[in-house]
C-alpha cells in the first residue's frame, strides 16, 4: 500500500512542477465551451438546451489531452521499468496512475465548471449537479483512459489511436452525465442518472486497472 | 542462487539468443560480453522479468523465478541504459521516491556516490555522468539479492568507477549477486564471463 501512495504522491509532485499540463487541459475546456455561443448564437434558450452535452463533451476531450503522456513519458526515461519492478503489482500501478490523472486533470476541470456553465447559460440551480456529473464522468474517463494509454504505449501514432479507443467507451458517461444535468436544469430529480454514472464508475474502477496492468506487463 | 536453463528470447522477428545456460552463485558476479545486438541487455531484461523467454527456465534457489514476478522484482535492482530520473525533481526527491518503495537512507546513498553537495539541485542541470551516479545511488539505498547492471560505468569518471567498485564489493561481501553487461572494464574481481 505504501508503494501505491509513493507512486501517487510522485504524480502530484510532478504535476506541481509542471503546472502547464493541468492548465492546458483547463484552458482547453473553457475555450471549447466558449466556442459554442459563437457557433450557435447567443440565444439563451438554445445555449441552455445544448449546455449539458457541450459541458460533458468538452470536459472529456480536455481530460483526454494529457493521457498519451501518462505512460509515454515514463517509458522514455526508463522510469516505467523501475515502476514495474517496484514490487507493486502492475494493476495497482495503473490504479495509482489513473487516480493521479483524475486529481491533476479531472479535479481542476470541476473547479472551472461554473465558468464554463455560465458561458453556456446553464441555470445556476444545475451547477452543483453539473459538477458532480463531470466529476464522475472524468473519473470514468481517467480509468478507461489509463487502460487505453497502457494499450497504445509503444504503438506508432499512439496519440491518435488513444481517443479512438477511449471515446467510444465513454459514451455511456456522456449520456448519463448530460441526462443528470438536463434533469437538474429542468427542476427534476437528477439522482437516478448520477447513480447510474456511479455504477459505471464502480465497474470501471476494478476492470480498467486490471486491463492496463495486463497491457503494461505485455509491453 | 540464480540459474538459467536453455533460455531463448524472441524479439521483433528474430531469435536474439537460444540454448543459453548460466549459473550465478550468491556473492558471485557474471560479466556479459559480446558484440552490439548480441542480446546482453535483453538477457538482463529477461532476468528482471520484463521480457518473457520463449523457451527455457529461470530458477531462483531452484524455484521458477518468473512464476511470481512481483516478488521476483522485490529481490532485484535493475539499472538500465536509461537513468529513470525526472529532470524537474531534485536529486534528493528523485531518490526519496525509491527510498519510499524499497526503504533505505537517502542521505547515505547520496554520500556514497558523492552527490550530497548537489542534492537540492534539479536533475535537469546535471551532467550525464552525474545522472548516472544518481541512478547508481538507487543501488546503495537498501540491500537486494541481485543487481542487474546494464553498462553501469558509461559516462563515469575514474573516481566514480572506484566508488562503484566499493559499492559492488560491499554488495558481494553481503552475499549479493551481480550480473553486468559491459564493454568497459568493471571493478568486479574474479567475475565469470558469459560471451553472448
Amino acid at each position: 500500500m505504501s508503494a501505491f501512495w509513493a507512486v501517487l504522491t510522485r504524480e502530484l509532485q510532478l504535476a506541481i512542477r509542471h503546472p502547464a499540463d493541468t492548465l492546458a487541459a483547463v484552458m482547453f475546456f473553457v475555450l471549447v465551451c466558449a466556442l459554442f455561443p459563437f457557433g450557435i448564437g447567443p440565444a439563451p434558450e438554445t445555449l441552455a438546451r445544448i449546455a449539458p452535452g457541450a459541458l460533458l463533451a468538452s470536459a472529456l476531450l480536455a481530460a483526454l489531452l494529457p493521457l498519451d503522456r501518462l505512460f509515454g513519458a515514463e517509458a522514455e526515461d526508463g522510469s516505467l521499468e523501475q515502476l514495474l519492478l517496484s514490487g507493486l503489482p502492475p494493476a495497482a500501478l495503473a490504479a495509482a496512475k489513473a487516480l493521479g490523472h483524475w486529481l491533476t486533470t479531472g479535479l481542476p476541470l470541476l473547479l472551472a465548471t461554473p465558468m464554463a456553465a455560465a458561458m453556456l447559460n446553464l441555470p445556476v440551480e444545475a451547477w452543483g449537479v453539473a459538477m458532480i456529473a463531470l466529476g464522475l464522468a472524468t473519473a470514468v474517463l481517467s480509468l478507461f483512459g489509463t487502460a487505453g494509454a497502457a494499450l497504445t504505449l509503444g504503438a506508432r501514432r499512439g496519440g491518435v489511436l488513444l481517443p479512438l479507443l477511449v471515446l467510444p467507451l465513454s459514451i455511456p458517461a456522456v449520456i448519463f452525465g448530460a441526462a443528470a444535468i438536463e434533469a437538474a436544469a429542468a427542476g427534476l430529480v437528477a439522482r437516478p442518472y448520477l447513480l447510474l454514472l456511479g455504477a459505471l464508475l464502480a465497474i470501471a474502477a476494478p476492470m480498467a486497472p486490471l486491463a492496463a496492468g495486463a497491457a503494461l506487463r505485455a509491453e | 542462487m540464480l540459474e538459467g536453463r536453455n533460455l531463448a528470447v524472441w524479439r521483433g522477428e528474430r531469435v536474439v539468443f537460444s540454448g543459453l545456460d548460466f549459473r550465478l552463485e550468491d556473492g558471485g558476479a557474471l560479466l556479459l560480453t559480446g558484440a552490439n545486438g548480441a542480446g546482453k541487455s535483453t538477457l538482463l531484461r529477461l532476468v528482471a522479468g520484463l521480457v518473457p523467454p520463449i523457451e527455457g527456465q529461470l530458477l531462483w534457489a531452484g524455484v521458477d523465478a518468473l512464476a511470481d514476478r512481483v516478488s521476483h522484482a522485490r529481490r532485484l535492482r535493475y539499472l538500465s541504459h536509461a537513468d529513470a530520473l525526472k529532470p524537474s525533481l531534485t536529486a534528493r526527491e528523485n531518490l526519496a521516491f525509491y527510498a519510499r518503495l524499497w526503504g533505505g537512507d537517502v542521505e547515505a546513498a547520496l554520500e556514497q556516490v558523492g552527490l550530497l553537495d548537489l542534492a537540492d539541485l534539479p536533475v535537469r542541470v546535471f551532467s550525464s555522468g552525474q545522472k548516472r551516479r544518481l541512478a547508481l545511488a538507487r543501488l546503495a539505498l537498501s540491500p537486494a539479492a541481485l543487481w542487474l547492471l546494464d553498462e553501469p560505468t558509461v559516462g563515469l569518471d575514474a573516481n566514480s568507477v572506484a566508488r562503484l567498485g566499493a559499492l559492488l564489493a560491499t554488495h558481494r561481501a553481503a552475499g549479493g549477486a551481480v550480473m553486468a553487461a559491459t564493454h568497459l572494464p568493471l571493478p568486479l574481481p574474479d567475475a565469470r564471463e558469459l560471451c553472448l
